[in-house]
């Protein structure tokens, strides 16, 4: 009542007072900006596919539909979207320095972008790139944080220098455990002290030829949402190893101690607990490498298919840093299984495709599950797995639904 | 004598005619200003009326259609609180129990320089408890919201 009251009035004075002032200025006044931002339904995600699911608009968070990550390289615009905390505001490209220090530093050195790229050999890999909490929403009880459903993963080509090649060029120490990352992106209370996030790897991977100093994807400047102009990639673990808006590494004599390094965040209990279950923050232990998992990229869910045409399934499977070993799809909740065709790895951490052609045998409702099965046999849970505090982990089959018409 | 007659009656119109142009004239020159002090008194109520139409919330199906809050007792306070450092979406993707919600805070508070909420934490916690509350879904929910097209 009283917002249509308001309205009415607003109706009748501003007609009043745009003839008002159009007689008297004979000139249209400003429009009024609209200052309802609708971040329930998000929209466009600077820079992003349009087709990208916004869980968050602060901090961006988002993440891509199965269908739209059939690329068998993801196009940076399909790449997932997860930040902790705002995007650095101004990014000044020919002042951007990399500084590597810490205590099982040999030295402390300062390298601009220009003598990053000048100085060490460029590596070009496909790395598979996975949030932690892909799948979170599945947990039953809940679990805190962006609710991701699938999505949260992609397999772009990432060009940059090696990490290693850059700590041998400082030194490292025999006793270096971690290397941590700092960012430039800003914390969401506004501190511009506060460390948003800093994790990183212990020094094994880090020293992986495949472990980047990333400035590109496929070709191209990082997107501004995935941490340009320089960043880390260490496929096949939380996405939340690979600092984005890299600034600074540090060489660490233990486990690196950042924000997000410690507490429930990124971490699982160091034994399997029931659904639910408080567990003390000393019996949690960090998530190194991903699970076994796998992606139907094709066909998009809903697919309504007409008599007995066979039509193809498809998508990408990965394993941390693993290879996997077969793909079989189900078409009967898990009672009998397909192996599905299966390509190689073209690089360590880079997803791999599948595909079978099959048809449905009778008119109706049918889930085509994937399952994918990793070099050490460990294959996909059908049902959620193991529960934990902070819902990470979840790679439980894909399913999707299709119908014989 | 008759056209004299006419000639002053219509002199005297002309006169009327004049005096009354001059009155117009007069009252618009006298006016123009007030005129401008009306009109951007007028566009000044406009802006102050836009501003408090835009602050009334929109609901839709029981949701503040501008954070997607369910609209119940308090929500107001938690839209205000909560989106002082992130989206709202980040607080209705989420559900759990009153422990659960106030677990959160207190990381909030440990981590991420949430501030004391003082007598406003069990308003706040009457609010999620009842409209964000977890909802078992089991080992594995069945698909929903599919969209049928044809392959």
């Amino acid at each position: 009542m009283d917002r249509k009251k308001f309205i009415s009035s607003s109706l009748i004075l501003s007609a009043s007072a745009f003839v008002w002032s159009k007689f008297v200025f004979g000139s249209e006044q400003k429009k009024t900006q609209n200052v309802i931002s609708n971040t329930s339904n998000g929209g466009k995600i600077p820079g992003k596919h349009e087709g990208l699911t916004i869980l968050n608009p602060k901090p961006w968070n988002a993440e891509t539909p199965p269908h739209l990550l059939d690329d068998k390289v993801t196009p940076a615009d399909k790449l997932f979207v997860r930040n902790n905390g705002r995007i650095p505001e101004k990014i000044d490209v020919d002042s951007w320095t990399l500084t590597i220090e810490g205590e099982s530093a040999k030295s402390s050195k300062i390298y601009t972008l220009t003598e990053l790229k000048s100085k060490f050999k460029h590596y070009t890999y496909q790395l598979t790139l996975e949030c932690g909490g892909n799948g979170r929403k599945e947990f039953s009880p809940p679990a805190k944080g962006n609710q991701w459903d699938l999505g949260a993963v992609g397999c772009p080509e990432w060009t940059g220098v090696r990490l290693k090649d850059v700590l041998d060029d400082v030194g490292v120490k025999p006793d270096a455990v971690y290397i941590g990352y700092y960012g430039k992106d800003t914390h969401l209370s506004g501190d511009p002290e506060k460390v948003v996030i800093s994790r990183g790897v212990p020094i094994a991977k880090a020293m992986e030829d495949e472990a980047l100093i990333a400035w590109s994807i496929n070709g191209e400047d990082l997107p501004v949402m995935n941490g340009f102009p320089l960043r880390l990639v260490f496929g096949g673990w939380p996405g939340s190893t690979s600092g984005k808006w890299l600034n600074k590494i540090v060489v660490r004599n233990k486990v690196h101690d950042g924000p997000k390094m410690g507490g429930n965040s990124y971490r699982i209990p160091k034994y399997p607990v029931a659904p639910g279950t408080k567990v003390p923050e000393e019996d949690m232990v960090i998530i190194e490498e991903m699970p076994v998992k796998s992606l139907i990229t094709y066909p998009k869910t809903g697919a309504l298919i007409k008599g007995g045409k066979s039509f193809e399934v498809r998508g990408h499977a990965w394993a941390g840093d693993l290879t996997i070993a077969q793909v079989h799809i189900s078409l009967d909740y898990g009672a009998t299984w397909k192996l599905c065709n299966l390509s190689e790895a073209i690089n360590k951490n880079a997803w791999q495709h599948f595909n079978i052609k099959v048809s449905l045998p009778k008119k109706g409702y049918y889930e085509v599950w994937a399952k994918a099965t990793d070099s050490d046999d460990v294959s996909q849970p059908m049902v959620i797995p193991q529960w934990n505090p902070k819902g990470y982990l979840n790679n439980a089959c894909h399913r999707i639904a299709v119908k014989r018409v | 004598m008759g056209e004299n007659l006419g000639n002053r009656e219509e002199l005297l119109a002309i006169v009327d005619r004049v005096v009354k142009i001059i009155r117009v004239v007069f009252i618009i020159v006298l006016l123009y200003p007030f005129a401008f002090y009306v009109a951007s008194k007028i566009d000044f109520e406009k802006e102050k009326i836009i501003k408090k139409v835009i602050e009334i919330p929109i609901v839709e199906n029981g949701i503040d259609v501008e954070s997607g809050l369910i609209v119940d007792e308090h929500y107001e306070l938690v839209k205000g609180t909560c989106s002082a450092c992130h989206s709202i979406n980040l607080v209705t993707q989420n559900s759990a129990t009153r422990e659960g919600w106030k677990d959160l805070i207190v990381w909030m508070q440990k981590t991420q320089k949430l501030w004391d909420l003082g007598d406003n934490e069990v308003l706040i916690l009457d609010y999620l408890e009842k409209n964000y509350a977890p909802k078992e879904q089991g080992r594995r929910a069945p698909l929903k919201d599919v969209e049928w097209y044809e392959l």
